[in-house]
């Protein structure tokens, strides 16, 4: 990586363009002045070269999957095989409207049915909707499936969502965007679900459950069953969270647990790329009596004729059209690069590789949670606090080394959380690198502890102002004095 | 093993010491048996990426590319190489959410440049790092002014987009909202029947051009809105705020929108990204992320998420949205496009979309086989009502690779042109006509 620091409006200069147009022979048009913007958008000035390199540059600013470890915990960082960028750009995929007819979009139509199945037989739900546009939207739309469902049995008393404190932030924010109100649970010491805590809540009141399994310390709920049991008899409806499918590939479905709703992070388990932040792809799949309402459309074939339908109760609409095309057909693509023969290989990987990395380094670190993870594990920072080095400057510190650092200060269920997975993907050497790098990190924070708190030192900027920012906000280049 | 995946049987075997644990199944012991899968999924058979290759060039082809006359929100303009060619990079492409921002400094400088065109273009203050679509942008900027105002209903002028408003419906529905959706006058929004439902709303959601290509003209309804305590949303796609009066020239509160036409192919619907942008005053109820400009400990220049204080991971129930994920790879190509059109290449942009709009709306008027509908300025797309069988038209068109107009009920044809149509294309279309 290399500090460049120049913004884009900084290179502009008046007349320099970096495209092309072509100019056609039409007469000319003129408008209203009154509806014309009064000045031109000061958009930079810049050769095409101009933009290639600045981009390049920034680009180099940047921590990717290729560059190293990214072992960002409940964000499964897997490698995202070039193949998939490849065939899902294909033009017969990217030139294509998304109002065309549907004789002229068979193709497309066939990968979203293909996958809506693919998606129901590894997580066994029985239908599924690819509209969600990420994780949160899928959330979204399962709450709205419950909320829905309980509108039509005219049992609208239903307005509580049961939520354990170990949850994603996403999960009570969807509750509140849905109407609902959360009723948060406590958990057990290891994060799972509190029996007790939960049969306490139970009411005519309850809407549903939402949950992450295995949940956010990497540790599955041994009493799913009888969780989904409890909630079915108070008359509310489970949902599941598969921020954390990745660990179960190949060992357990969702459907079986008695889960009623899903949704499914493509960009996690099905390895498309993260973007920076997105796009994601978040399909949301019920069970049998839920089918009729998943939002709008969802694709169905009658013969060999695919085509798009509407649900009878849906949900509605989520978006303008049918969700991110172009990463759920990276997603279908990389399922067929595994097949009924490897797909379920992916699960155990990811559980060793994690078990291995914690085995390894359980000596050093608060284990708050002890016995086999799935593909993720939670320290809760040093053993010896003795120098008071924190989670945050061990982060900071692998930044140094040349590793992303793992996924901190979450869950809230424990102070000083360090959410380490480092998917299936990792070979042994480079999580023997990784470990290797973590003991010696350990060993400065009891001898040299000062050089950890004040880490990063190797990267192209250091430890940033961040209350500097939130007191004067500059947000566009125009803020710069 | 597959090549994805790394471990040899050595590996596994050594691993699973460290572990303590007999087989990988031990790992798993933590899953009741009852639940645990005993047989392979029930999916197609692995591809090799010859295989592979193949069988997505089959589907590929199993959609047909065609000469596009057609948008209601999804525009055929010509992407430049270069933004593909950026945005594949890995730095890019393969990294997630800037939570370490000494490593991540790349995205969040794209998002700050990013935030600072969107600001350019709509005339307001400070922009979100990106919404999922335009329709999804919109129904958020409903919750800011449900926020703010704290009522119940909000009003949306019949001439938005109809899938946007079905969005917004949706949203609201749920959270328990009012949508009054407003009836429009020869193909505008009437301030006369906004002034008479304003009293005791969140305000009012409008967008220009509007779903039938037309420029409204909305001088006058920020004050009418704003008298009656609500806010005023106004979406625009990308590509109409190189000429169009802003949101911000027009007073309005929070610009929405969605960006596919700056850059992004059709890719079938997706992946696009909308945009959120509002004045100062209401930052605090924006959702999504927010890059800002800092220091860091050795006084250099950088970026860094600011405001977050906003956003569901501190706020969680108390969040105004969950937005997490958003389209950033999406705002990344955005921003690459802006930057190689630049300030004047925009402009022609548009300007070449609006004359060839206008050219072929002259041309098929001139068949005689269609009536005006609204006499009404436009930009890119225009609405024509058709005396003839638009069913059949439609099929015609395809057989000679043309995507038609969308019919949107009645007789009335949505017809759309980008800069990357040709007079030719175009008198191709208006052949077809006059012979059918």
């Amino acid at each position: 990586m290399k500090y460049y620091n120049k913004i884009i409006f900084e290179m502009s200069k008046p007349g320099r363009m970096g495209y092309n147009m072509p100019k056609h022979d039409y007469p000319e048009v003129s408008l209203p002045s009154h509806l014309l913007r009064s000045q031109k958008a000061e958009l930079p000035e810049v050769s095409e070269l101009d933009v290639v390199r600045h981009y390049t540059n920034v680009s180099q600013k940047n921590f990717g999957v290729e560059n190293g470890f990214y072992p960002l915990g409940s964000c499964t960082m897997k490698y995202n095989p070039k193949i998939n960028d490849e065939l899902a750009t294909l033009l017969g995929f990217a030139n294509i409207h998304p109002l065309q007819p549907e004789q002229t979009v068979q193709g497309l139509l066939k990968i979203y049915y293909d996958l809506q199945n693919m998606l129901s037989e590894i997580s066994g739900l029985k239908a599924y909707s690819l509209n969600p546009f990420a994780g949160a939207h899928g959330e979204l739309a399962g709450l709205m499936i419950i909320k829905a469902y309980h509108e039509k049995h005219n049992d609208v008393k239903r307005n509580k969502i049961i939520i354990p404190d170990s949850a994603h932030g996403t999960n009570p924010a969807s509750a509140t965007v849905c109407g609902f109100e959360t009723v948060e649970i406590k958990s057990n010491p290891d994060g799972t679900v509190n029996l007790e805590a939960l049969k306490s809540v139970l009411n005519d009141d309850i809407a549903g459950l939402m949950l992450t399994n295995p949940n956010t310390a990497g540790v599955f709920e041994k009493d799913i069953t009888e969780i989904a049991s409890l909630v079915h008899e108070a008359g509310g409806l489970v949902y599941y969270d598969g921020a954390n499918l990745n660990a179960l590939l190949g060992k357990a479905k969702p459907g079986d647990m008695g889960f009623d709703i899903t949704h499914i992070n493509l960009h996690k388990t099905f390895s498309t790329p993260h973007g920076g932040g997105g796009p994601g792809s978040g399909p949301v799949g019920v069970c049998e009596k839920l089918v009729e309402f998943l939002p709008n459309p969802v694709v169905r074939k009658s013969g060999e004729r695919y085509y798009f339908d509407q649900a009878h109760d849906s949900i509605g609409k989520l978006g303008l059209f049918y969700g991110n095309a172009s990463v759920y057909i990276r997603a279908y693509v990389y399922i067929m690069t595994f097949g009924n023969e490897h797909l379920s290989d992916i699960g155990p990987m990811a559980v060793l590789n994690a078990n291995y990395i914690k085995d390894s380094l359980k000596d050093l670190f608060e284990l708050p949670i002890d016995g086999h993870c799935l593909h993720e594990f939670v320290f809760d920072g040093l053993k010896d606090t003795s120098t008071n080095v924190k989670t945050l400057d061990i982060a900071k510190r692998l930044l140094d080394y040349g590793f992303h650092a793992p996924t901190i200060y979450f869950p809230l269920i424990f102070s000083q959380s360090m959410m380490v997975e480092p998917t299936e993907v990792e070979s042994k050497e480079t999580l023997d690198e990784f470990i290797n790098v973590m003991r010696t990190i350990v060993k400065e924070s009891l001898e040299t502890p000062e050089l950890v708190k004040t880490a990063p030192h190797n990267t192209i900027v250091r430890r940033l102002d961040e209350a500097k920012a939130a007191r004067q906000p500059i947000v566009k280049f125009k803020d710069i004095k | 093993m597959h090549k994805y995946l790394p471990h040899t049987k050595e590996d596994i075997q050594e691993m699973l010491k460290v572990t303590g644990a007999e087989s990988l199944d031990d790992l798993f012991s933590s899953i009741p048996k009852k639940l645990r899968l005993n047989k392979p999924y029930n999916i197609p058979s692995q591809l090799s990426d010859i295989e592979l290759t193949k069988h997505m060039l089959d589907l590929s082809e199993q959609n047909q590319q065609l000469t596009i006359f057609r948008g209601a929100g999804a525009y055929d303009h010509y992407t430049p190489s270069i933004v593909k060619s950026l945005i594949s990079r890995q730095e890019f492409l393969t990294s997630y959410t800037p939570y370490q921002p000494e490593v991540a400094q790349g995205t969040l400088q794209y998002i700050f440049e990013y935030q600072s065109m969107v600001c350019e273009l709509t005339g307001m203050d400070v922009s979100n790092a990106s919404m999922y679509d335009g329709a999804t942008a919109t129904a958020e900027a409903m919750f800011m002014a449900y926020a703010q105002t704290g009522k119940n209903t909000i009003l949306v002028s019949d001439t938005v987009n109809p899938t946007t408003i079905d969005v917004i419906k949706t949203y609201a529905h749920y959270r328990n909202l009012n949508v009054n959706v407003i009836p429009s006058k020869n193909g505008v929004t009437d301030l006369d029947i906004i002034k008479e439902n304003i009293q005791d709303t969140m305000g009012l959601i409008a967008q220009n051009p509007n779903y039938y290509g037309i420029v409204e003209d909305y001088t006058g309804f920020s004050d009418v809105i704003h008298q009656a305590g609500g806010l005023f949303i106004m979406n625009s796609e990308g590509q109409a705020l190189s000429l169009f009066k802003t949101q911000g020239e027009y007073g309005a509160d929070i610009a929405c929108g969605d960006l596919q036409s700056l850059g992004l192919p059709l890719s079938f619907g997706g992946a696009y990204l909308g945009y959120l942008a509002t004045k100062m005053a209401y930052v605090r109820k924006m959702p999504g992320r927010i890059c800002g400009v800092t220091t860091d400990v050795d006084g250099k220049r950088a970026f860094v998420l600011t405001l977050q204080a906003r956003e569901q991971h501190i706020r969680r129930a108390k969040a105004n949205s969950n937005i997490c994920s958003n389209q950033s790879l999406m705002a990344l190509a955005v921003t690459i496009y802006l930057s190689s059109v630049g300030k004047e290449g925009l402009i022609m942009v548009a300007e070449e979309s609006l004359k060839g709009a206008h050219y072929l709306y002259q041309k098929l008027l001139e068949t005689k086989k269609f009536e005006i509908v609204y006499n009404q300025p436009f930009f890119k797309e225009f609405v024509l009502k058709a005396n003839f069988d638009v069913k059949k038209f439609e099929d015609v068109c395809l057989s000679h690779n043309i995507l038609g107009p969308l019919h949107i009920g009645n007789q009335h044809l949505l017809f759309a042109v980008t800069e990357k149509r040709t007079k030719e294309e175009i008198d191709q279309l208006v052949e077809l006509v006059v012979n059918f």
